[in-house]
């Protein structure tokens, strides 16, 4: 068992809170506490311009529902349909005194942006030797499910982790989600906040104060000695089904929410598997240079000798997202592809430490 | 006299010293002392002056990969650019920015930019932070014929115009993208008409001519920063180098080159202008080349002294302001 405890308890109040609340309650205190915090995107608010009401979406998926009512339309932008203007108007502005929170609808849009994300945002500091600073969070949907196909459902955090200068976050509850977006405000560096779309009405108890998680810190949502699984984003939901079902057969899994991918805590995972020496990665991204391929590297450089078995990945296939329910499913890691993954490497390589 | 003796004084010493550092820069590349690929900006030196002359280190500019003028004329200190440039740890970016990349936050420089049309879409966001803030700072962005095509100019001036931010579009039209002619590039033939065509006042100067530049520019200026939303001005002008030091110009005209330096020199027509006007006797503008002289080739020895960065302490920092 690793040292590692879950989320810690915070005092006060706490509701039941859907993974859209949760982002929702972070980014409504974070205004009302620093007028910098502005957001801008393609129908934040919704409806401006046109003869009907206002506030007509609150972003497509809800997330921002009811904040420009508060807010006004100053500090909640309905932006052009102009992704490379957004994110080049937040990095800007980020550099400059405010704190933007952008959205890009759905992360596949980071095609038409991605030279003001990794070429701009991502490399100021650095270029400018460390003068600037560039506080913006940059917040996308990602993930298959919703039969969106091939340009509305990809999960590309290994894209943006590639990118030295950028944060990459992936809530995969409620409660991380709105500490991590209330650290993702208070950043200084610019940070890409990935919301998975089949999530957001996912509930858990949520603390009704602020209360922000570092970044690099993995929680554990199921411990246990025989076996680690690292899995991110929606793939938690699976992997706690499998720790579940495996624990009533006596088979502990330690399951690794890393939370965050950029920065990793490598630590939280090569401890874990120093005590298990068996290790699955689930991710639903493609399966080259890819985050699962990524943390299989790191173990098998910094943790070879602690391995009772090959590591094992579950990933995507190597094609874009599919369309048709069945090609989507059949595309898509879930709990029994992982259990087959765990079982086998059970079953796998040396007995004992 | 509709321009102070101050200011006349100031305008010709900035244009003189961009005009000295560029040079020196072919020079000093020449002889191997800057590393990678370095364009310069000499012929273009008024339109950098007309647009920054009365801006303050609050007010915000982006540039281009072709930007040492617009560094200096917004005040960047030419010693620390020569560092930079030559990629030494005392430079203005510790020399993790070179020539593409030099900017100083401290004097509203929000950086050179190697990827063409990459600028405005963030200029935008300074605009943004001095509209949402209320601070009636304006921001100005540097384009070239070149970057007018490019898509992110196209959605950040339609974003300026739909968010009325106090952003002035500056076009210099110096005939060349790279090695590919503006009447070629630009489908519309005016830059000017297609700007117009996204609803903010666009305007075509003679960008040799410093005094009709400043003029138009701060009309723009002082529109954005009374709430007037954004500008367009394109100011034709004439690069004396090519696109990169080095760059050997098949492209270009026969004697065409010889004939800009001859008769098209903004500097030359700012000399000519101020002492037919008896704004400027000549003796200033001669001592001011002087000191100018004295300045470059000081910045280039303290740059040659000055150390290179170190690789065990400066490689890994500054990427992030925590991880």
């Amino acid at each position: 068992m690793t040292n590692h405890s879950n989320n810690p308890t915070i005092g006060g109040k706490t509701s039941m809170k859907t993974i859209r609340e949760a982002i929702n309650d972070a980014l409504r205190e974070e205004m009302r506490r620093d007028p910098t915090v502005i957001i801008l995107g393609e129908e934040v608010s919704g409806g401006a311009g046109c003869d009907g009401e206002d506030d007509a979406y609150g972003g497509v998926f809800g997330v921002t529902k009811g904040l420009m009512p508060e807010f006004g339309r100053e500090r909640v932008i309905d932006t052009p349909i102009s992704e490379a203007a957004i994110i080049g108007a937040a990095a800007g502005a980020a550099n400059n005194g405010l704190r933007p929170v952008a959205e890009l609808m759905f992360f596949d849009f980071i095609g038409v942006s991605f030279d003001q994300i990794f070429n701009q945002a991502a490399k100021f500091r650095y270029m400018f030797g460390g003068k600037s600073k560039t506080p913006m969070v940059i917040r996308g949907t990602v993930g298959g499910g919703w039969r969106a196909g091939a340009q509305h459902s990809s999960m590309l955090h290994s894209i943006v982790t590639h990118v030295a200068g950028l944060k990459v976050v992936m809530p995969a509850n409620a409660y991380d989600a709105k500490g991590l977006m209330v650290q993702a405000i208070r950043d200084d560096d610019p940070v890409i906040f990935l919301e998975h779309k089949v999530m957001y009405d996912i509930a858990c108890e949520v603390p009704d104060e602020q209360y922000s998680i570092p970044f690099g810190e993995a929680s554990f949502p199921r411990q246990g000695n025989d076996v680690t699984i690292v899995a991110i984003s929606n793939m938690v939901t699976h992997a706690i089904t499998v720790a579940d079902i495996l624990a009533e057969e006596g088979i502990g899994c330690d399951v690794i929410d890393p939370r965050t991918v950029s920065p990793l805590d490598h630590e939280a995972i090569l401890e874990s598997v120093e005590v298990t020496g068996r290790l699955v990665i689930i991710d639903e991204g493609n399966p080259r240079c890819g985050l699962a391929t990524d943390i299989a590297g790191i173990v098998a450089e910094h943790g070879f000798y602690s391995l009772k078995a090959p590591i094992l990945t579950v990933t995507a296939p190597h094609t874009p997202v599919p369309f048709a329910p069945e090609l989507e499913d059949a595309y898509l890691p879930n709990a029994e592809k992982l259990m087959v993954a765990v079982r086998e490497v059970l079953a796998a390589g040396r007995s004992g430490a | 006299m509709p321009y102070s003796t101050e200011f006349l004084l100031s305008a010709y010493r900035t244009m003189k010293t961009i005009r000295e550092f560029e040079e020196r820069c072919v020079k000093e590349f020449e002889g191997g002392n800057i590393p990678g690929f370095t364009h310069v900006s000499n012929g273009q030196e008024a339109i950098a002056v007309a647009a920054c002359i009365d801006l303050s280190d609050k007010d915000i500019i982006g540039s281009t990969h072709r930007g040492h003028g617009h560094c200096i004329a917004k005040g960047c200190d030419v010693g620390g650019m020569m560092k930079e440039i030559m990629g030494r740890a005392t430079g203005l970016c510790k020399g993790k920015g070179g020539s593409m990349h030099i900017a100083d936050i401290d004097k509203g420089m929000l950086g050179a930019n190697a990827i063409v049309g990459g600028g405005p879409p963030l200029v935008n966001g300074a605009a943004l932070a001095a509209k949402t803030l209320g601070t009636k700072n304006v921001a100005l962005s540097f384009n070239g014929d070149g970057s007018a095509n490019q898509g992110t100019v196209f959605e950040a001036m339609n974003l300026a115009v739909v968010l009325k931010l106090p952003h002035v579009f500056v076009y210099e039209n110096n005939g060349y993208a790279e090695g590919t002619a503006a009447n070629y590039g630009v489908g519309s033939n005016s830059l000017t008409d297609r700007n117009a065509g996204f609803g903010m006042p666009a305007e075509c100067v003679d960008g040799l001519d410093f005094f009709a530049t400043y003029e138009v520019l701060k009309t723009a200026t002082e529109r954005a920063r009374n709430g007037g939303g954004p500008t367009a001005i394109e100011a034709m002008c004439v690069r004396f180098d090519g696109h990169f030091i080095g760059d050997p110009q098949l492209y270009r005209g026969k004697d065409e080159i010889k004939n800009a330096r001859k008769n098209q020199d903004c500097l030359k027509i700012f000399r000519e202008r101020v002492i037919a006007e008896g704004w400027l006797k000549a003796a200033a503008m001669n001592a001011i080349d002087k000191e100018v002289m004295v300045e470059i080739e000081t910045a280039v020895v303290d740059a040659l002294a000055a150390p290179h960065p170190d690789p065990a302490t400066d490689l890994m920092s500054d990427v992030y302001c925590s991880y």
